[in-house]
């Protein structure tokens, strides 16, 4: 047992160190980064409704939440489709205890990447904008909320990603979440839209872990703007746990599923349907 | 002629040797049998070529045995266990080369050699230590040049010559090797096969090796098994085989520069008498039994009409 996890973790930081030093990888991870920066740029100036706080400001930890749920929920599912195809998840079945350390390396490998991509947001993001402030309970609150965020992520992801059996099925994952996105007050507060969607945003994870954040990086005073007038931590806590227990109680069972079905002529199959697709 | 009758082959090999033991093994897909009945075993320390036309039922046959696929019906057991129910330690002993895979394309040759090697630690034992060293195995397939490099930057012939080092790293007792040697160049070949023989020499692997390369099979294999249309039509050594389709042979001379090729059932005879009748005349003297190429061609041929 131990001897997988130590496995599975030496095969994370392996990957990590790969995908760090790879530069298309290093563009994927910075390019969203830019994207954000020109964002924030774009709200200058700019007020949160109702207060004389900046936008932009209170934007920043919005998109760190929308980055941990895009590195849980996105890249495992990915991950996981890409691997299946170029025969890595089949290696690892045929090797003792493979699999077990594969995810557990995936965890680790995403854990790191999601923490890189953080990092990329939040340095240049503070330069940029001011009013942020981490006190000793925004510590605090990082603390658990970064874990239970790829806790709450993670499973679902690989979920995803163990049922789809080709690349080319991502617009089908992508589309959805990015609905979601749109709709979790990332950039903007969603006290404005109508509440049913106010009540679907409130139902996924990526508006949570928007106002985790913001509770994190922003003053107590700015909790006035969101929905209850409050961080909700509480809330926030339950939701993501909730999402932790389904996503843990789905993706065992998922992924044994997606392991049984591994052989050469799966993936040689997979490969032939790949081929003549990209022949026509 | 069918030779299907004679099979008793299975039998042959103790059953306390039988590190393959496959009785009446079916498989059907949807209303489709794709094998109707295949029964074989392999003893420790062999090599086993399984041959058969495309679509006889080789990849499923070979993934049965692997434990990737779930079988119909029938009694499969690879190293003792049924592969359906195989553990982390049965896997540890079981070596397993795919076709063309395009895993790990990140990472370097050495590093991940050194990290599969990792999994099969637990697995050692003082007679057999575990893994095989890193660089020991980079030696024995002939990439040690290649240590460092990516993955995705190797040749077709040095991702394949890295596929069997993975196959072998956990030294495995049984390793599956599916068309082992396409992409390599006759250097590459000779050495590989210069491997497969201190695998089976030395370490007592038992090696199953599928190919279309009938001469491969020939120079390697102890034994060769011939599946087609979902069933074995025939099962021996090369030799074996090829007085199961004739028991001619060939024999060629030249005399006073003349060449003379002639066909007897028993060629001892024949030569004693041609070698009393002109001595040291004859020259470029060959005795040749019928090449496992025609005898495939042959059992196949019969096989396909027998069934029409």
């Amino acid at each position: 047992m131990t001897e997988t996890l130590r496995n599975g973790v030496s095969r994370g930081l392996i990957e990590l160190r790969h995908t760090l030093t790879t530069p298309l990888d290093l563009w994927g991870y910075l390019f969203p980064t830019v994207l954000l920066l020109g964002v924030l740029i774009f709200m200058r100036g700019a007020t949160v409704p109702g207060t004389d706080f900046s936008l932009g400001a209170s934007a920043l930890p919005g998109m760190l939440g929308m980055n941990l749920a895009f590195g849980g929920l996105i890249t495992i599912a990915q991950l996981l489709v890409v691997e299946r195809e170029d025969g890595t998840l089949l290696r690892a079945k045929a090797t003792p205890n493979g699999m077990s350390s594969y995810l557990v390396g995936k965890v680790v490998a995403v854990g790191g990447m999601t923490l890189v991509s953080l990092i990329a947001v939040l340095i240049p993001g503070a330069f940029l904008v001011e009013g942020l402030e981490v006190g000793p309970s925004g510590w605090l609150t990082l603390l658990w909320l970064m874990p239970l965020a790829l806790l709450a992520t993670m499973p679902i992801g690989a979920a995803l990603g163990s049922i789809f059996e080709s690349p080319r099925a991502f617009p089908v994952i992508m589309l959805p979440i990015f609905g979601v996105i749109a709709i979790s007050g990332v950039f903007y507060p969603i006290s404005p839209l109508p509440g049913w969607i106010q009540g679907i945003a409130q139902v996924f994870p990526i508006y949570w872990l928007g106002l985790g954040m913001r509770s994190a990086f922003l003053p107590d005073a700015l909790a006035s703007v969101e929905l209850g007038d409050s961080w909700r931590q509480l809330e926030t806590f339950g939701v993501l746990a909730a999402w932790a227990v389904v996503g843990l109680a789905l993706a065992p069972a998922l992924l044994r599923r997606m392991a049984r079905r591994e052989s050469g002529s799966a993936v040689a199959a997979r490969r032939e349907r790949m081929m003549s697709t990209v022949g026509r | 002629m069918t030779l299907t009758g004679t099979l008793g082959t299975g039998a042959e090999v103790p059953v306390g040797e039988r590190v393959i033991d496959i009785h009446d093994l079916r498989m059907r897909y949807g209303a489709k049998d794709v094998l109707t009945g295949v029964t074989f075993a392999a003893r420790r320390g062999e090599v086993l070529a399984l041959l058969g036309p495309n679509g006889a039922g080789k990849t499923t046959t070979i993934e049965i045995l692997e434990g990737f696929r779930m079988r119909s019906s029938g009694e499969v057991r690879v190293l003792g266990v049924d592969p359906a129910q195989g553990g982390e330690p049965w896997r540890s002993r079981v070596g397993v080369v795919l076709q063309s895979w395009r895993d790990h394309g990140k990472w370097r040759v050495r590093e991940l050699l050194h990290h599969l090697g990792r999994y099969y630690r637990r697995y050692a034992t003082p007679d057999k230590p575990r893994p095989w060293p890193v660089d020991d195995l980079l030696d024995a397939v002939g990439l040690a040049p290649q240590a460092q490099t990516r993955l995705s930057r190797l040749s077709g012939g040095q991702r394949r010559r890295l596929d069997v080092a993975i196959g072998i790293v956990g030294r495995p007792e049984l390793l599956f090797l599916d068309e082992p040697t396409v992409g390599f160049d006759p250097a590459a070949r000779r050495e590989f096969h210069d491997l497969v023989h201190r695998l089976s020499d030395v370490d007592d692997t038992t090696i199953l090796l599928t190919t279309h390369d009938l001469d491969e099979a020939e120079k390697l294999a102890d034994r060769i098994v011939i599946l087609a249309g979902g069933r074995i039509i025939a099962d021996g050594s090369a030799d074996e085989l090829s007085r199961q389709v004739s028991r001619e042979s060939e024999i060629r001379w030249t005399r006073d520069g003349q060449r003379f090729v002639h066909s007897a059932a028993n060629a001892t005879p024949f030569l004693r008498e041609l070698l009393l009748q002109y001595g040291d005349d004859i020259a470029d003297l060959e005795v040749r039994r019928t090449s496992l190429e025609d005898t495939y061609m042959q059992l196949v041929r019969d096989f396909e009409g027998s069934e029409r």
